[in-house]
């Protein structure tokens, strides 16, 4: 099967994003860029075939009589046992490594409790990862760095204080080791590991209104098709480090104006408020761009900006808007400079504002900045736009509604939920296009 | 040898004679103390070259040391001094980099320090910031300082009075002074002698402008351009040099455009002409060959731009003449491309997007300059409007490294590029 995949390298997060031969979405990965882009490239489009098999997975079991309301529970399954196979692999890899640390001399006069302790510590993180992949558990992350870390430290801690033995080893020998894991794209068995993952799931004891049977043979026909990557276009800020010929690598607001118009064809303004930078783009009735205009090198006002703000506040950055909306009195920030972010808000603190009035302020500043970036690309026009990691933020979403009202009168605004992927889709169209034409 | 390499050399004649000609102006300058000549301080637009020379006195211009500095990657820490020295962060970079230069010794590009200016000739045509410069010079000078006042091409128009007004005042107040200043009695003759050889330059530099109307263009017209209007803007219009330095470089557009060849860039000859653009705004000098790579690498050739007519407009028709002298003189600092109002710009920028067949036009607004920032994305979407040619935005600086961006500036231009291949090909399928 045809597919032609879209990566989006932004500042903060990459995105992938696999369409078929009619421009069918058929998946989408994300995961963070962490400054290394090839491992981003590598693991978001991972992430963006797995979601295509298991679009494919669905199209299969919907044939299958009887399965209908249980379709989505048996994905899930499939799914959680999938990401539990590769979890377990990276484990295995990550204790590896850790053996192999533990053999520098440095631990030569403990290397062999060290190693009875990491068996143990390894031991409890595969019973620890199987409970995070059981259907209905939250993870907080799908990244297995973000796993695999929270979980290693708690245990360690455990079995050093158990064993007698010095945590800072243990941490030590992890922190050596979970690079490299990091960096090891998973085996090359995608297949087999979702029918491992079938298997596991029907051990686990699988709800199932049809005969496992009537399941097994579409399942298998979903995981036969062969996923070709036909042809890719890159875009985003790391377009650069991608192994693409200059003719595969597209500007990220062409992407932004294609995607945004693939997603709502009327679009004629697209703002995209992401990590590092704002942009305005101004699409015609093709999706085609025909003017705009983004910040210059100050990234103020920009989600970066909301991330040091959270970080200051010592919360999750999706924690801001929540507490913004329970903001009860107007005030006004003037400064969006990232660098400033720290000073401007214990200012307001020692002036004796509240954090929820002053968080709503800094959203409201953002978007003015944004609104001052919208003008100067050509004002808005119906209908608009707003994408990016920015337009999650229900308080910068309440702001900006204000703000366009005021300003243009009564425009459709769009806020798709996969607003973070516009920029993959344009460049998954274009890869398509591109591809088809060849 | 190859017979490249020996084309290689041919083609740089033009740019060795100017190094030669720069080299020996700084050299003239910097010795002026012992050959007892006088130094006159003046800006590129309204340079009145030739009637300096008429007063054997040499021509220093602070903006183009600024540029030089900026090149040559020393303007950072003079504007960073000059900002210690209390000029504000929006203070136009290229006064701060002259007043950081002046409080580091003034340092010339030969290594020996500038003598002070004998006398600061200000020829005011449009930018209000060369006013204010001035007046920081005469205050750390102490120096004659005379001020010519051209008015403003406001309504779009120079009328027999705004003429006259000028010719009158050099007449009574400017050639007085440089009398005065250098002892010297001024010949109209040899005025006109000057203005001869500046006309003669000035057909042959029309010429190599023009040439890149061509399909493909012999030159880039931004990048290129700064090198080609470097005798003509600054201390050697009017001399033999200039005359000979045009002729050169003509004959090397010549040949070429008979060999086919686009412009040359610091990486040899362009391979591929795929866009054609106009520019408005000034280069950014601190990272030149960085942001030019940025066009050439994507096969983009600048083919007219309005930087290279700030120290004269000579494109639709005005040479300087030496039959009218002082007249031609008042003429040309009436027509500079700084003393025209938006509607003026915005119709000589329409003229070059469709007399060049050009794909669209780029701004390059500067962050530090007030003076010409204003207005420009009104002018973007007029010429917008006017050709049905796309237009883009860039921000940078003149002369502060701190405002160059290399990833966000390549960032527009790549879209940039991208959106008219995109408008191309939907246009090729209607």
């Amino acid at each position: 099967m045809k597919c032609y995949v879209g990566i989006d390298l932004g500042s903060t997060t990459s995105k992938a994003v696999v369409l078929d031969s009619a421009g069918e979405v058929l998946g989408r990965g994300i995961t963070n860029s962490r400054s290394n882009y090839e491992t981003a490239t590598r693991v978001s489009k991972l992430e963006a075939f797995t979601s295509t098999r298991l679009t494919l997975l669905r199209r299969t079991l919907a044939e299958v009589s009887g399965l209908e309301n249980h379709i989505d529970s048996v994905v899930a399954a499939l799914e959680n046992n999938f990401r539990l196979e590769l979890a377990l692999e990276q484990l295995g890899h990550l204790q590896k490594n850790c053996r192999l640390s533990a053999e520098h001399p440095q631990f030569s006069k403990i290397q062999e409790s060290l190693n009875k302790a990491l068996d143990e510590v390894f031991r409890r993180l595969e019973i620890q990862m199987a409970k995070l992949h059981v259907p209905g558990v939250e993870r907080k992350s799908d990244f297995f760095r973000d796993l695999a870390g929270s979980e290693y430290m708690l245990i360690a801690e455990d079995v050093a204080g158990e064993m007698g033995l010095d945590f800072d080893a243990l941490i030590n020998l992890y922190d050596k080791s979970i690079i490299d894991v990091e960096n090891t794209p998973p085996a090359d068995d995608i297949e087999e590991k979702f029918l491992r993952a079938l298997d596991r799931a029907i051990k686990e004891g699988l709800d199932l209104p049809v005969p496992v049977e009537d399941i097994a043979p579409p399942i298998h026909e979903a995981l036969d098709v062969e996923l070709e990557e036909s042809y890719s276009v890159g875009t985003g800020y790391g377009r650069v480090r991608l192994p693409f010929p200059k003719e595969q690598i597209r500007s990220e607001i062409l992407c932004h104006g294609l995607g945004a118009h693939l997603m709502y064809p009327q679009t004629r303004t697209v703002l995209d408020i992401g990590g590092q930078d704002t942009k305005s783009i101004q699409v015609d009735e093709d999706g085609i761009v025909v003017n705009f205009q983004m910040n210059d090198r100050c990234a103020a006002g920009c989600g970066r900006y909301l991330g040091y703000i959270a970080d200051e506040m010592n919360v999750g950055v999706h924690e801001l808007g929540p507490m913004a909306m329970k903001s009860t009195k107007n005030i006004r920030i003037n400064s969006t400079c990232t660098v400033f972010a720290g000073a401007e808000l214990r200012d307001r603190l020692a002036m004796g504002d509240e954090r929820s009035d002053i968080l709503a302020g800094l959203h409201r500043s953002i978007i003015l900045r944004a609104m001052s970036i919208i003008s100067r690309s050509g004002g808005i026009s119906d209908q608009f736009t707003f994408t990016g990691g920015v337009a999650k933020n229900e308080a910068a979403v309440k702001e900006l509604r204000k703000l366009v009202k005021e300003n243009y009168g009564d425009v459709k605004i769009n806020i798709n939920p996969d607003s973070i992927y516009t920029g993959a889709l344009g460049a998954a169209e274009f890869a398509r296009r591109d591809g088809e034409a060849r | 040898m190859n017979q490249n390499a020996t084309e290689e050399i041919v083609k740089e004649s033009s740019m060795l004679k100017q190094k030669a000609m720069i080299a020996e102006n700084y050299e003239n300058l910097t010795s002026a103390h012992e050959t007892g000549r006088k130094v006159a301080a003046t800006f590129v637009p309204g340079n009145l070259n030739e009637l300096i020379m008429c007063f054997d006195m040499l021509n220093n211009l602070p903006e183009i040391n600024a540029i030089n500095n900026g090149m040559r990657k020393k303007s950072g820490m003079m504007v960073m001094q000059a900002e210690k020295m209390g000029h504000s962060e929006d203070v136009c970079t290229y006064v701060k980099a002259d007043i950081g230069s002046m409080a580091k010794g003034s340092i010339a590009p030969n290594g020996k320090p500038m003598p002070p200016p004998d006398l600061l000739l200000l020829s005011y045509t449009g930018c209000f910031t060369f006013m204010k410069w001035f007046e920081l010079l005469r205050h750390e000078y102490g120096c004659e300082t005379a001020m010519l006042h051209v008015p403003y091409q406001g309504d779009g128009v120079v009328t027999e009075n705004m003429r006259q007004y000028v010719v009158k005042q050099l007449k009574e107040n400017i050639i007085p002074a440089m009398e005065r200043v250098s002892g010297v009695k001024f010949d109209i003759d040899r005025l006109r002698e000057n203005l001869r050889r500046s006309a003669q330059a000035e057909d042959d530099f029309v010429w190599v402008m023009e040439s890149a109307k061509n399909k493909r263009s012999p030159i880039d017209a931004y990048f290129g351009g700064v090198y080609y209007i470097g005798p003509i803007f600054t201390a050697f219009r009017g001399t033999e040099m200039a005359v000979n330095y045009y002729r050169t470089l003509r004959e090397e557009i010549e040949e070429r455009i008979a060999a086919g060849k686009g412009p040359i860039t610091p990486d040899g000859d362009m391979a591929e002409e795929k866009y054609r653009l106009v520019v408005e705004g000034p280069p950014n000098w601190t990272s030149f060959r960085e942001f030019w790579k940025m066009f050439y690498d994507e096969g983009a050739v600048v083919v007219a731009s309005t930087y290279t007519k700030v120290g004269g407009v000579y494109d639709f028709g005005f040479r300087h003449d030496p039959d009218n002298p002082l007249e031609t003189l008042a003429d040309y600092c009436l027509g500079c491309y700084t003393n025209r109002n938006l509607r003026q710009r915005t119709d000589m920028l329409e003229r070059f997007v469709n007399d060049y067949e050009a794909d669209g036009l780029l701004i390059n607004s500067i962050k530090s300059c007030n003076s010409f920032s204003a207005g420009q994305l009104m002018l973007m979407r007029e010429i917008e409007e006017r050709t049905g040619k796309p237009g883009a935005f860039i921000e940078t600086d003149l002369v502060d490294p701190r405002y160059f961006s290399a990833a966000n500036v390549k960032n527009r231009l790549e879209s940039y590029f991208q959106m008219i291949e995109q408008k191309r090909a939907t246009a090729a399928v209607a």
